[in-house]
């Protein structure tokens, strides 16, 4: 537990500090400014697409923090570190995990209420894509952690990292979106039963990626 | 708990050739063991094996104790001061700030102790990561070319701090190329393997 909390403690700082929770705030909020730019000022038709524009937008923040999840831990011997001392690649996944999703599930929750204005959604529409991605987030820092723990070992991994983890986050989108509309409610299960399952296979699968960049 | 170390007929491939094979060692409290032989005959390798970081092809490994490694990276954010750095393994290990500055002590660099690790020149920057093994409190000390690029001073510190752990009952497995004033150590030679 010393160790998990060690390593969560250094993870947050870390991306605190290099300018990694911004980022991704930054590019939400430039999508949610492009789109009404890109379609035009018609209010019906923003509040219609808003909300699927915002999880589409979330997907992608979600890319950018990637390559600096594992590699420069694994290029520093800080993951050598950890084996050496025992700790669990499976714990380190987790922790990772649970960093990633603060320095980024949260930020992205605050950033989506100026730009459901910016799109012209509703005060329904908006409490659904926070419920949303309050579901969602955990899976796709899930997903981060594992794609980027799998392609950290590779050059130039961060163009495969995002071939790699758009695919397995189409369940994300696809119920994320759908949780908006008039059925959102089933949508919202199976978003938060996606979600959980990357969360619950993550560790291990990171786990096992961070095993085989020791090779 | 005595530490201990035995090695018994271990053999190491990797990417398909045989590094070693054969390698027995048996080392007690306050023994030290000296890896010597030519570049990529696999001291590095042999050291990451007993550290647990590379599986061995052959042969069996048993230790008690903890261990730490020094190899090439130290392992350490950059961006943080020497200390705090060095606060976060030593957090790990259960040592703590105590650790810490004992270990810089040890090898003359308390006064670096507020730099951060990026200004740090490359021996500094060597004994830094030799300070993170200091600051474990770990009983098997891995050192892989732990001279390169220290001074004389240094070295002498390097020396110092070896004979100290190993008078408290430590064991060293070090890899050196210098020879390194190390009393009644075994030798290893390595030798390429057919």
């Amino acid at each position: 537990m010393n160790a998990f909390l060690a390593i969560l403690g250094r993870d947050l700082r870390l991306s605190l500090g290099s300018g990694g929770i911004g980022l991704p705030v930054v590019f939400f909020l430039l999508v949610a400014t492009l789109y009404p730019f890109a379609v035009g000022p018609d209010g019906a038709l923003l509040a219609k697409t808003g909300g699927g524009v915002l999880w589409v937008a979330a997907l992608l923040a979600a890319l950018l923090p990637i390559d600096r999840l594992i590699a420069p831990d694994a290029e520093a011997g800080v993951l050598d570190q950890y084996a050496v001392r025992g700790v669990g690649e499976e714990m380190i996944a987790a922790a990772k995990i649970t960093a990633h999703w603060i320095g980024f599930g949260p930020p992205l929750m605050l950033a989506a209420i100026p730009a459901s204005a910016m799109l012209r959604l509703d005060g329904e529409t908006l409490a659904a894509v926070e419920l949303g991605l309050l579901a969602g987030t955990p899976g796709l820092a899930a997903l981060g952690v594992m794609v980027a723990s799998l392609t950290a070992g590779l050059r130039r991994g961060g163009a495969l990292a995002g071939l790699l983890m758009l695919p397995l986050a189409i369940p994300l989108i696809i119920f994320g979106a759908g949780s908006i509309g008039d059925f959102g409610g089933g949508a919202l299960r199976f978003l938060a039963a996606s979600s959980l399952f990357l969360v619950a296979v993550a560790p291990f699968a990171a786990g096992a990626g961070i095993r085989a960049l020791r090779e | 708990m005595t530490a201990s170390l035995a090695l018994s007929n271990l053999a190491c491939v990797r990417g398909g050739r045989v590094l070693f094979k054969g390698l027995n060692a048996t080392l007690g409290p306050g023994d030290a063991l000296l890896l010597t032989g030519p570049n990529g005959v696999g001291k590095s390798s042999l050291l990451r094996l007993i550290a647990g970081l590379l599986p061995a092809y052959a042969g069996t490994m048993s230790y008690d104790g903890r261990l730490a490694l020094s190899d090439e990276n130290h392992a350490l954010d950059p961006r943080l001061p020497l200390a705090k750095a060095l606060g976060y393994w030593a957090g790990i290990d259960g040592t703590g700030p105590m650790a810490v500055s004992a270990a810089l002590e040890a090898l003359d660099m308390t006064r670096l102790a507020d730099v951060p690790v990026r200004l740090l020149s490359t021996g500094q920057r060597r004994r830094a990561n030799l300070a993170r093994v200091l600051a474990s409190g770990a009983d098997i000390w891995l050192l892989d070319e732990p001279g390169n690029g220290l001074d004389t001073a240094s070295l002498a510190l390097l020396e110092r701090a070896i004979a100290a752990h190993r008078a408290q009952g430590g064991i060293v497995v070090v890899a050196s190329h210098q020879p390194l004033g190390l009393t009644d150590a075994q030798a290893l030679a390595l030798e390429a393997a057919e």
